[in-house]
C-alpha cells in the first residue's frame, strides 16, 4: 500500500467511526432528553414548599420522569401514591430525622462532576456543606437530629483501576464538625482488637448521638458493628450484615443478608436481628434488595427495588409475615418524620 | 494488512523511519510519533472507560463493586506472565513486535464494545482482566519498537515524547467521557461505543502506519530461547534488572501516595479525584525535556535521580505539620517528575544493555520486575499502614528508598566503556 492509499483508508475509518460514535452519543443525548419530559400515567407533581417535620408527610427522592425528576419531593403519609410537592432541592440520597436532613448531590462543574453532602434544616436551608470524594451510596441522620452519616464510594486512581473502597464520615448537624473516616476508629472482632489494611466501613444506623450500628468489612466477611464516637471504637455484634437499620424502640436491626446459593447478581435477602437474643428472621421480600432499609414505624420495613424509573419503594412487615407491597413508584430515600 | 508491509514497502523497509534528514540534529523519528499517537488514542479510548466505570457501577447497575480489588494480587500475576511472553513473542522470527503489539492492541479493542453487553461484576470483571491482558501483551513489543525505531543518542527524548502522548491521552480520556454524559445524562453506552470506536482507530493507526520488522537478522529458535535465558547473564541487564527491582520494593503505590498525601496534608475530600491529575500533568510537561536530559548526562544517572525526586515527595510529606494546597501541588510535581525522570527512562536504558534481537524480551524482564517489585511493595505498605500508621509506614519507606537508591549507585556506577559513548 502507498501512503496516500493509507491515509484514504485512516480517512475512510474516522468518517465510519465518528459516525458510528456521534450517532451513539445523539441517541444516548435524545434518551436523556425524554426524562425531562413528563410521562402519562405518572404520579402528579407540582412544585411547592417542602418541610422535613411536617406530621403526616412523608419524603423521598421524586425519580418520576419530568422536570422535578431527583428532587426531594413529599406525600402524605397516609397517600404514598398521591400527588408529589417538589422542593427544587436535588439529592442522590437523603435522609432525614429531628427536623434535620442530609442531601447527598451531585455538583456540575465545568470540566467534571463532583459530589458534595449538605446538612438541612427543617425548611430545606443549607446548614453545612462538605465536599465528598467519591459516589454518595448511603446517608443517615440520628433520631434527634443533632448527628448526620454518609458513605461514599472512592475508587482509587485512574492507574490502578479497578479497586474500591468505602468512606463514611459522621458531622454535627451544630457545629459543622467532621469526622473524616471511621476507620480510624479502632476495631474489636469478637472481643480482641483487629488490625486490618483491608478494612471498610458503611452503612450507619444511629442509636443516638454517640452510639450507632454499621457494616464493617474485611478478609471478605461483612460484620455488624456497634459504635461509639467518645470511646472512638467499632465492635463486632454478629456476622453478615450489611447496611443495617436500627428500629425506632433500638431492640431490632433490619439489614441485607447475603445468602448462599442464589444468584451472585442478586445475592442479598432482607433480614431482622433481633439485638438481645441474636435471632434472625427472614422477611416475606424474596427478591434481592440492596439499600438500607427505613422503619415506617415498629413494625414496618420500607426499602427500594429496581423499578421502571430506576426505584420503587415497598414494604413488608419486619416479623417476617405478610407479603411486600407496592408503597409508591418511581421514588428513593425515603424518610418519615413522625417515627 | 501488516503483513503486506512488514514484507517492505520503500518508506518502512529502513530500520523504522531511522534516517531521518541526513546531516540535521536526528529529531524523534516518525515511527516514535506513530507510536506515540496510537498510545495516545487508546489512551484516551481506555480512561474514559476508567473514568465512568464506578459511576456506571453504583449508579447506573447499582452494583456495590466492594472486594473488586480482591483480585488484584491475581491479575497482577497474570499480566507478568503474559508481558514475559509478549516480549518473548515479539522477538520471534526476527521481530514480530508490530504483530504482538497489534494482538494486544486489538484486544482491548475488542473488550470496549464488550462492556455494553455484560451486567455482573464477575463478568465485568472479567472483560476488565482481558482489557489489562492487552496491555500487558502490548507494551515490551511497542518500547522494543520505539528503540529500534530510533538512534541510540536520542532514545531518552523519543521514549519521553512517547510517553508525554501517551499521559496526553489519559488526561483527554476523562474530559471526553465528561463531555458526552453532559450531552447525554445516563448515556453509559454511548461512552463505551465511542470508546470503542477510537480503540478500533488506535489499532488502525498501528497496522497502517507503524514500521513492520525491525531487526535484520533471523535467528533460528532454538539459538533464540538459549539467548532469552542468557539475558539475565549479561552484567548490563541483571544490574538494571536488579536495581529496577530494588527500588520497585520501595516505590509506595499511586493510591498510597494520594492517600497519604489527603491525610497528612488534611485536604478537603473534594480534592481526593483531582490528586492523580496533578501528577499526569508534572510527568506530562516533563516527559521529554527529563528524556532530553538523559540522553545527555546518562540515563541510569537520571533513573536513579528521579527516584530521588520520590524520595524527597516523601520526605514532604512525612516532615509537614499540616498542609495547604501549595505544599500538595509539590508533591504531586515531583510525582510526576520522579515518573518522567523514570518510567521512558528506565526503557530507553534497558535498550541500552540489551541487543536488537531480544529487545522485546529484555524490556519485558525488567519492567515485570519492577511491576512485582512495586506489588509487593504495596502490599507490605498496606500492612506497615495497618500496623504503625500512615507517617511511620511512609518514612520506613522512605528509609528503604534511601538505600535502595544508595545500593542502586554503586550497581550503576557508570561503565567507563559505555558511558564513554554517549
Amino acid at each position: 500500500m502507498t501512503r496516500t492509499h493509507r491515509l484514504i483508508v485512516l480517512l475512510a475509518a474516522i468518517a465510519l467511526l465518528g459516525a458510528v460514535a456521534v450517532g451513539a452519543t445523539l441517541h444516548a443525548a435524545g434518551r436523556a432528553a425524554e426524562k425531562d419530559r413528563t410521562q402519562p400515567g405518572g404520579p402528579e407533581v407540582r412544585p411547592g414548599p417542602v418541610l422535613l417535620d411536617a406530621p403526616g408527610r412523608t419524603v423521598f427522592r421524586n425519580m418520576a420522569w419530568g422536570p422535578h425528576r431527583d428532587e426531594l419531593t413529599s406525600v402524605p403519609a397516609a397517600d404514598p401514591g398521591g400527588a408529589r410537592t417538589a422542593s427544587g432541592v436535588r439529592c442522590l440520597r437523603f435522609h432525614s430525622a429531628g427536623g434535620t436532613g442530609v442531601c447527598l448531590q451531585a455538583v456540575h462543574g465545568k470540566l467534571r462532576d463532583g459530589y458534595r453532602a449538605l446538612v438541612l434544616d427543617a425548611h430545606l436551608h443549607e446548614r453545612h456543606r462538605y465536599g465528598l470524594s467519591g459516589i454518595p451510596t448511603r446517608a443517615r441522620v440520628s433520631p434527634s437530629g443533632r448527628t448526620v452519616a454518609w458513605t461514599v464510594f472512592v475508587s482509587g486512581d485512574s492507574y490502578a483501576g479497578t479497586s474500591f473502597s468505602t468512606r463514611t464520615s459522621i458531622a454535627d448537624a451544630a457545629s459543622g464538625g467532621l469526622e473524616r473516616n471511621l476507620e480510624d476508629y479502632r476495631f474489636f472482632l469478637d472481643g480482641r482488637p483487629h488490625r486490618a489494611a483491608d478494612l471498610n466501613v458503611w452503612g450507619v444506623t444511629f442509636a443516638d448521638d454517640t452510639r450507632f450500628f454499621a457494616t464493617v468489612a474485611t478478609g471478605g466477611q461483612t460484620y455488624l458493628v456497634r459504635g461509639d464516637r467518645r470511646e472512638r471504637t467499632l465492635r463486632s455484634v454478629h456476622r453478615n450484615v450489611e447496611c443495617p437499620s436500627l428500629s425506632p424502640d433500638g431492640t431490632r436491626v433490619a439489614y441485607k443478608k447475603r445468602v448462599a446459593g442464589v444468584s451472585s447478581d442478586a445475592p442479598w435477602r432482607l433480614y431482622v436481628l433481633d439485638l438481645r437474643t441474636l435471632r434472625e428472621t427472614a422477611t416475606a421480600e424474596g427478591r434481592s434488595v440492596d439499600d438500607q432499609a427505613v422503619w415506617r414505624d415498629g413494625r414496618t420495613l420500607v426499602y427500594s427495588l429496581p423499578g421502571a424509573y430506576g426505584s420503587d419503594l415497598w414494604t413488608v412487615p419486619a416479623d417476617g409475615s405478610g407479603r411486600p407491597r407496592l408503597l409508591a413508584r418511581a421514588a428513593l430515600a425515603p424518610a418519615f418524620p413522625a417515627g | 494488512m501488516y503483513l503486506a508491509d512488514s514484507r517492505g514497502t520503500p518508506d518502512t523497509s529502513r530500520p523504522a523511519g531511522r534516517a531521518t534528514m541526513p546531516g540535521r540534529r536526528a529529531v524523534v523519528p516518525g515511527a516514535v510519533l506513530v507510536l506515540g499517537t496510537v498510545s495516545l488514542v487508546t489512551d484516551v479510548s481506555s480512561e474514559m472507560v476508567t473514568a465512568v466505570l464506578p459511576l456506571y457501577l453504583v449508579g447506573e447497575l447499582g452494583l456495590t463493586p466492594l472486594g473488586f480489588g480482591l483480585l488484584d494480587g491475581v491479575y497482577n500475576g497474570f499480566s507478568a506472565l503474559v508481558r514475559l511472553l509478549g516480549g518473548r513473542l515479539s522477538d520471534r522470527h526476527g521481530g514480530g513486535h508490530k504483530a504482538v503489539a497489534a494482538v494486544g492492541y486489538g484486544l482491548s479493542a475488542l473488550c470496549k464494545p464488550l462492556l455494553l453487553t455484560v451486567h455482573s461484576l464477575p463478568l465485568i470483571g472479567a472483560v476488565l482482566a482481558a482489557d489489562r491482558t492487552g496491555k500487558g501483551l502490548r507494551t515490551a513489543p511497542r518500547d522494543a519498537l520505539i528503540s529500534l525505531s530510533c538512534e541510540p543518542a536520542v532514545r531518552g527524548r523519543a521514549f519521553g515524547v512517547h510517553r508525554a502522548m501517551d499521559t496526553a491521552g489519559a488526561l483527554l480520556g476523562p474530559l471526553t467521557a465528561f463531555v458526552i454524559l453532559r450531552l447525554a445524562a445516563g448515556g453509559y453506552d454511548a461512552v463505551f461505543t465511542v470508546s470503542g470506536c477510537v480503540a478500533a482507530l488506535g489499532v488502525l493507526i498501528l497496522l497502517l502506519f507503524a514500521p513492520g520488522r525491525t531487526a535484520r537478522a533471523t535467528p533460528a529458535a532454538e539459538r533464540q530461547r538459549r539467548a532469552v535465558r542468557g539475558l539475565l547473564r549479561r552484567p548490563a541487564v541483571r544490574r538494571l534488572t536488579c536495581c529496577a527491582v530494588l527500588l520497585g520494593l520501595t516505590t509506595v503505590s499511586d493510591s498510597f501516595l494520594y492517600l497519604t498525601l489527603q491525610r497528612r496534608l488534611e485536604l478537603s475530600e473534594s480534592w481526593f479525584p483531582l490528586l492523580p491529575l496533578g501528577t499526569a500533568a508534572a510527568f506530562l510537561l516533563l516527559a521529554v525535556p527529563l528524556g532530553m536530559l538523559a540522553d545527555r548526562t546518562g540515563r541510569r544517572r537520571l533513573f536513579l535521580t528521579g527516584h530521588l525526586a520520590l524520595l524527597a515527595a516523601y520526605g514532604l510529606l512525612i516532615t509537614s505539620p499540616g498542609g495547604s494546597p501549595a505544599l500538595a501541588s509539590v508533591v504531586l510535581t515531583l510525582h510526576g517528575g520522579f515518573y518522567a525522570a523514570t518510567d521512558g527512562v528506565l526503557a530507553a536504558a534497558t535498550a541500552d544493555a540489551v541487543p536488537e534481537r531480544l529487545r522485546g524480551s529484555g524490556l519485558a524482564v525488567v519492567q515485570t520486575g519492577q511491576a512485582a517489585a512495586r506489588f509487593l511493595c504495596s502490599l507490605a505498605f498496606g500492612a506497615a499502614w495497618t500496623a504503625w500508621g500512615d507517617r511511620t509506614a511512609l518514612t520506613a519507606a522512605a528509609a528503604g528508598l534511601a538505600v535502595s537508591a544508595a545500593l542502586s549507585a554503586l550497581l550503576l556506577r557508570p561503565d567507563p566503556a559505555q558511558e564513554q559513548a554517549r
